[in-house]
């Protein structure tokens, strides 16, 4: 294998607590020092941000099942182009990943077409259909890194203890998408203001409060993690804030659409604008980005969701809940959260690196020597406009196309090969 | 002024002198129903599509009697007898329609925004004949042309709509259009069913029913579905017509000029009583005369803004 330096980084390596000028090595698939790379070939960075790659937890790759939409190659590839070196990909495929033979198909499909890590993640229960739990041991020793459901929500909480329990003993951490059905029966869009003055069903914010107060207990009794998917509401926000605090094992994630869009947007009937969790208020938004600032949501995940232009293409009620968020996470999360000041760009790298993985339960997820080169480059001063007939995905479904954003992906490098290069 | 639109979509996108100069068109209308001959050329030779995606009888029948006054080429879908059952997508659907040369669609449809999302990619005019819970614009120019029409002019009218506001595109839409015109809206009916949310609109929102009417002009009943009872927003259709329909007894309430208003069809012994239904007060059966009216001016208006 070849061997690199990185010179004149901006290195930012959060686990570390690392930001300064230097060079970085690579020798044989692993970070080295620069000074013990001999004959490698020598990229110049000028002061460009080297750090670890980025940890997507929350990935639809749509493989197998819906590949006009995504395929492992694509989707990899997409990520790849966002800074993304691994990708927990969401086991609601079709057939849904709830067996070991699923995670082998995919890990296998994965070995041959994937240009990233992709993480496998498996159901919680069978068919996701939370009835019946999934047979977890199994998933493990297939090779999952955690549990989900995601799209739905295990109804039953004596079922989610139980499964909560079990996954406990495989060393397995909980993905949920939090969401009480009943209370988000039949909605399109957030319960609020807008849905109430356009005539729309709404998902009330309750019924993601209600799921996390749940998850909360939960992993209080059980004393096992619990991580909260793609949090939407202020009141969701203050639960984790608080239960972290008493030293509950809960987590939580914030999307970038999450963090930047309101459910104002929906006005046009764009279906680019639909998603679940729905955009909700601006309340709801800015108590997200403070979750973010004080270190209560400690992980920016795309949920990623493709769809053929097709299935977006119809009234708002029919269309499939999802956008894409891959190749947009990094200049929308820095516009919305570095640009105006609302966090540093360490503390940013370290919601796409660090935070991720720490969740995952990953041990050092750092720049130190010998650990595999997984490095993202990018110029948060790079300056461009998303054009989603750029994207590398098979889809297309972007709020975000048009946006004037700063912060540019410019290398990606999976276990010391070059992925993606705009250097 | 000039009409510029191809579409009429809500009444949250027009302005007041667009409403105004709609409401005076249909008066011109209005006229011409009352005549021995009750049809004029001035859509001759322009072919209306009426699409009802989601079924309707009496907005159906009084697009149908407009465009035919207006001498118009009329056909009408069915959802039931379309291609959307054979899986063709909606913008498919009328993209086909627009490709016989069809100046002009009526489309009901249940999904909110449906109308909007075809107009965006149609050259042909789209008239909103309601979607879902969104908005129905006819409904609202006729039910506000009437109340122009008894009580002069809109501004500082006092206007209760009372029933299950939340589900009504009939709501909305006359709350945006009163709105426009200056007139003073109270959303009345069952907490479950009226939202406090709606005072973002810059309306009243009462959960009792003489606090809502005891000082209106004009009190507007929507009709109560059974399904929502089943859905658990109330208990009984029974139970609603005690607390908030219209009978003998709370009449007296009400200024002795109030008008009482209902886009239909009735349910009577629930919103009101027939005593009331067809009393002194009420201009129901007048509403549905002036639906013709408007339907007319807003297919005409539109019809001339629709490029060749």
């Amino acid at each position: 294998m070849s061997s690199f330096i990185f010179r004149n980084a901006r290195v930012i390596d959060p686990v570390r607590k690392i930001d300064s000028r230097g060079d970085v090595g690579v020798i044989d698939g692993r970070i080295a020092e620069a000074s013990e790379v001999r004959g490698g070939e020598v990229i110049d960075l000028g002061g460009k941000v080297l750090s670890p790659g980025f940890i997507d937890l929350h990935v639809h790759l749509r493989q197998p099942g819906n590949n006009m939409a995504e395929t492992i190659a694509s989707g990899t590839a997409a990520a790849a182009a966002g800074g993304f070196t691994s990708v927990v990909a969401m086991p609601n495929t079709n057939p849904p990943a709830d067996t070991a033979g699923a995670i082998e198909f995919l890990r296998q499909t994965a070995a041959k077409k994937a240009v990233v890590r992709v993480l496998p993640c498996g159901c919680m229960t069978k068919g996701y259909a939370g009835e019946e739990m999934a047979g977890i041991g199994s998933l493990k020793a297939a090779g999952v890194v955690a549990l989900s459901d995601d799209g739905r929500c295990i109804q039953d909480h004596a079922l989610m203890r139980h499964v909560v329990e079990y996954a406990k003993s495989f060393n397995l951490p909980i993905l949920d998408h939090c969401e009480d059905k009943c209370l988000a029966a039949g909605g399109v869009m957030h319960e609020g203001k807008w849905s109430v003055l356009l005539g729309m069903n709404g998902i009330s914010g309750a019924s993601e409060e209600l799921m996390i107060a749940r998850n909360i207990i939960l992993a209080r009794q059980i004393g096992w993690k619990i991580h909260m998917q793609h949090v939407s509401v202020k009141e969701s926000v203050e639960l984790l804030r608080n239960a972290r605090a008493k030293g509950i094992p809960v987590t939580g994630e914030a999307t970038p659409h999450h963090l930047t869009l309101t459910d104002e947007c929906i006005k046009k009937y764009d279906t680019n604008y639909k998603m679940n969790p729905p955009l909700r208020s601006e309340e709801d938004r800015l108590a997200l980005i403070a979750g973010v600032a004080d270190g209560t949501i400690t992980a920016i995940a795309t949920d990623h969701a493709p769809h053929t232009m097709t299935a977006k293409m119809v009234e708002f009620d029919y269309a499939p809940f999802g956008i894409i968020g891959l190749e947009t996470a990094l200049p929308v999360s820095y516009g919305e959260l570095v640009a105006k000041g609302v966090i540093s760009l360490p503390k940013l790298v370290e919601l796409f690196t660090a935070g991720p993985a720490d969740i995952l339960g990953f041990d050092d997820y750092s720049l130190a020597p010998g650990n595999p080169a997984d490095l993202t480059v990018f110029d948060p001063e790079a300056k461009y406009t998303v054009d989603k007939e750029q994207f590398k995905s098979n889809s297309r479904n972007t709020p975000f196309d048009g946006w004037e954003v700063q912060c540019k992906t410019m290398l990606t490098m999976v276990g010391g090969k070059i992925v993606y290069n705009e250097l | 002024m000039e009409w510029t639109r191809k579409d009429l979509l809500s009444l949250y996108d027009l302005s007041a002198e667009e409403i105004t100069f709609l409401l005076d068109t249909a008066e011109e209308f209005k006229k011409v129903s009352e005549r021995n001959v009750k049809k004029v050329p001035a859509l001759r030779g322009k072919t209306v599509v009426n699409l009802f995606v989601e079924p309707s009888t009496r907005t159906r029948v009084s697009f149908e009697l407009a465009e035919q006054r207006l001498s118009a080429d009329i056909v009408n879908m069915q959802a039931s007898s379309s291609s959307l059952l054979k899986g063709e997508t909606l913008l498919d659907t009328v993209r086909n329609i627009e490709s016989l040369q069809v100046d002009l669609i009526v489309m009901r449809h249940s999904a909110p925004g449906a109308q909007a999302f075809i107009a965006k990619h149609l050259k042909c005019g789209v008239v909103n004949a309601g979607d879902g819970a969104h908005s129905h614009p006819t409904q609202a120019l006729l039910d506000i042309f009437t109340m122009r029409e008894k009580k002069g002019a809109l501004k500082d009218l006092k206007v209760t709509i009372v029933g299950d506001i939340l589900h009504s595109r009939v709501a909305r839409s006359n709350m945006w259009g009163l709105l426009k015109l200056g007139a003073k809206v109270t959303l009345a009916g069952p907490s479950t069913l009226v939202p406090r949310e709606f005072e973002a609109a810059g309306v009243r929102v009462c959960h009792n029913l003489k606090d809502a009417v005891q000082d209106a002009d004009v009190v507007n009943l929507l009709r109560i579905q059974h399904e929502r009872q089943s859905a658990g927003f109330f208990p009984s259709t029974g139970e609603y017509a005690k607390f908030f329909g219209l009978n003998r007894q709370n009449l007296r309430w009400m200024k002795p000029d109030v008008l009482v208003m209902h886009p239909g069809p009735i349910n009577r012994d629930v919103e009101l009583t027939s005593e009331v239904a067809d009393g002194p007060n009420s201009v129901i059966l007048e509403q549905v005369t002036n639906g013709l009216a408007v339907r007319m001016a807003v297919l005409f208006l539109v019809a001339g803004c629709v490029k060749k």
